[in-house]
């Protein structure tokens, strides 16, 4: 094997792990901050993605398209949040998690009446459609890179707005002590309705990015979903740190089991998890 | 000439005429009750497409011939069988023991089809499969009561094997998901491939249903095979097709079943020109059959037909020839079977009879994309019969 072959497998596995930080930084930040477990997260990421399919077809714009998809999953997270979660807040998280399993079911179901049964594709716009040549046989598509900047950016944003803003601050208090927090007159409901929003948000924009790269198609939530779980879990619940670092080890895993393993490489990700739950129950930058 | 009739003469015949009313003949029982048939299909997940398609064709096919099965009105249970094999089993039993249906349709997964063979095995519910493509089903499970109008893996890929080393492609590199149908699929091209004088460099086998394909097509960048032989369905073959162009393996020919390109060529765009496939149909199959059958199923349904529409047309084929042979009496079933066995199906992929397993015994066609069109390039394997390998009919 030579070392040009595995640096290439090196990229390949950090621009998985870009994308699966990208899809679960929306799931750490509700299951982390607001401590509901968000089982629908998958199938927000695949509104996403066909949304951008949808409105790509009746807009022409892939970009156009995202910046549409951006206020619509927003209106989706705040109504699903005030009129469904709300009133789950101070209930056991197996109530959580079966209401938003029913919501697994309906948009599914959904999915299926809006836009049927078959496999789509959304082009890859115009301007990022090229390749770059890296071996003799092989080339990389420059959509791919340029996702991996884009995730690289809002991971970048994620980490300023939480840790350095007066929102940030109030979302990180709300998580320790909400009652305080609401004591201090701070709307909490406004507050947890915005980080709600957000993170379904960050998973259809996600899923939109994603759709270039993937095909879109029934079901394409539920796989995702388990590994966001993964990376969350490796990560340490609502740290967007640990998710970050999770999420490129989960890739590089997993790219890493599938070349050299073969035989385990389904289970190479499961495998890494387990690991890193003995070495550090508490995710790795607990 | 004239009749004395005795005393004793006339009780004898006023006896056997009110028998003859008492003792319905097997044409006055297809009168009265509906035939029950059960469509285990996937109507939701990722195969609702399909169970829809098998379903429009299926019912297409009855109502050619004014919605009945040996003058018998039909009943249509259709039962979701979420593409679940963990559920076949029961689901099966509600249709074949609860609802006491006279034919099963289905299924769509071969798992789901592996799980209902064991019901339909034990119940004798006379059943047809409408598309898994399992091996087995027609290999050791084989039974006389259960028949398949779609394909085995093995014919599915078969005749790839010859082909790619008469394109001169001597070194090739397979790819597929790791399980059951991936290995049969796979299965057959390597073992004509071989027969026929050519090397398998390495068989890649990706984690169900993985669909992250980069550090594979790395791999096979590094190989440098003279052609990679794929399997994929759905969206994993829109993906695969769009992923191996994007990383500029291009150049390097790709092929595989019909099923890497059939109903997600328009996803694939530029990326699947020139794939080759082998496939038991193809969309632009130029034969009157085919264009009547497609115009019918565009009028009919609003969309293009598809090769699970055919298989599900078939299913239909089959009971009405089966029905009408026993004038829709269900109770005569050796002779049900048998006319069923011996039908010759007029299909729009072409005619095809069935095997002593009861798989279709058809022609293979070889298919490449062209300016995004699927073009047929002839008969890559003329009437290929599946070897039933392990079949003993009982």
């Amino acid at each position: 094997m030579s070392v040009w072959f595995i640096l290439i497998q090196v990229l390949n596995g950090i621009q998985y792990g870009l994308l699966l930080f990208l899809v679960a930084s929306g799931l750490t930040l509700i299951f982390g901050l607001m401590g509901i477990i968000n089982l629908a997260h998958g199938s927000f990421y695949m509104l996403g993605a066909y949304l951008a399919y949808w409105l790509t077809g009746a807009t022409g714009s892939f970009a156009l398209a995202i910046v549409l998809a951006i206020p619509l999953a927003a209106v989706v997270g705040l109504v699903l949040e005030a009129g469904l979660l709300r009133t789950l807040y101070r209930r056991s998280h197996l109530d959580q998690v079966l209401l938003t399993y029913g919501l697994i079911l309906i948009f599914n179901e959904g999915q299926r009446l809006l836009w049927g049964g078959d496999v789509h594709s959304v082009a890859i716009p115009e301007l990022l459609t090229g390749s770059v040549r890296l071996t003799e046989t092989l080339s990389y598509p420059v959509y791919r890179l340029w996702v991996s900047l884009v995730c690289l950016a809002l991971a970048g944003a994620m980490y300023l707005v939480i840790q350095r803003t007066r929102f940030g601050m109030l979302i990180r208090a709300g998580a320790c002590d909400r009652d305080m927090v609401a004591a201090l007159g701070i709307d909490v409901k406004l507050l947890f309705a915005a980080v709600f929003a957000a993170g379904t948000v960050l998973a259809a924009v996600s899923g939109a990015i994603a759709a270039p790269l993937s095909s879109v198609g029934p079901g394409m939530g539920d796989t995702v979903l388990i590994l966001c779980f993964v990376v969350v879990v490796i990560g340490g619940v609502g740290n967007i740190k640990g998710t970050f670092f999770g999420a490129l080890l989960i890739g590089l895993a997993d790219t890493f089991g599938k070349v050299l393993i073969p035989d385990l490489a389904s289970f190479m990700v499961y495998a890494v998890m387990a690991a890193v739950l003995l070495w550090k129950p508490r995710g790795l930058f607990a | 000439m004239t009749m004395r009739v005795s005393r004793r003469n006339l009780i004898k015949l006023g006896a056997a005429a009110t028998m003859a009313g008492f003792v319905p003949t097997r044409f006055a029982i297809g009168n009265t009750a509906k035939v029950k048939v059960g469509l285990l299909l996937p109507y939701s997940g990722t195969y609702a497409g399909l169970g829809e398609a098998i379903s429009n064709g299926f019912r297409m096919a009855l109502a050619e011939t004014g919605g009945k099965l040996g003058g018998r009105e039909v009943e249509i249970i259709s039962l979701d069988d979420e593409s679940n094999p963990g559920k076949a089993p029961e689901n099966t039993n509600r249709l074949a023991v609860g609802d006491k249906v006279d034919f099963i349709v289905g299924a769509v997964h071969s798992g789901v089809a592996m799980g209902m063979l064991k019901v339909v095995r034990d119940t004798g519910t006379i059943t047809v499969i409408p598309n898994a493509g399992a091996n087995a089903a027609t290999g050791p499970l084989c039974a006389p009561n259960v028949f398949r109008t779609s394909f085995s893996s093995w014919q599915a890929c078969f005749p790839m094997g010859k082909v790619a080393v008469d394109r001169g492609l001597k070194k090739v590199a397979t790819i597929t998901w790791k399980y059951a149908g991936g290995d049969e699929m796979v299965g057959g091209f390597v073992e004509n491939f071989t027969k026929n004088g050519g090397t398998v460099v390495e068989q890649i086998q990706v984690p169900f249903p993985t669909e992250e394909f980069q550090a594979y097509l790395t791999q096979i960048a590094a190989l440098r095979p003279d052609g990679v032989f794929a399997f994929f369905a759905g969206s994993g073959a829109l993906k695969f097709v769009k992923d191996y162009a994007a990383a500029g393996l291009g150049s390097i020919p790709l092929m595989g079943p019909g099923f890497l390109t059939d109903g997600v060529l328009a996803g694939q765009g530029a990326a699947a020109e020139g794939v080759l496939t082998t496939l038991h149909y193809a969309d632009a199959l130029d034969t009157a059959e085919n264009r009547t059958f497609r115009a019918a199923y565009k009028s009919g349904f609003g969309k293009e037909a598809d090769v699970y529409a055919v298989q599900g047309y078939d299913a239909g084929q089959v009971l009405i020839h089966g029905m009408a042979a026993v004038n829709g009496d269900t109770t005569a079933r050796s002779a049900l079977i048998a006319a069923m066995e011996t039908a010759r199906i007029n299909s729009p992929r072409g005619p095809f009879t069935f095997s002593k397993a009861h798989n279709p015994i058809q022609d293979i066609y070889l298919r490449q994309v062209r300016n995004g069109q699927e073009v047929v390039l002839g008969v890559a394997h003329a009437a290929l019969a599946d070897p039933a390998k392990g079949c003993k009919m009982t």
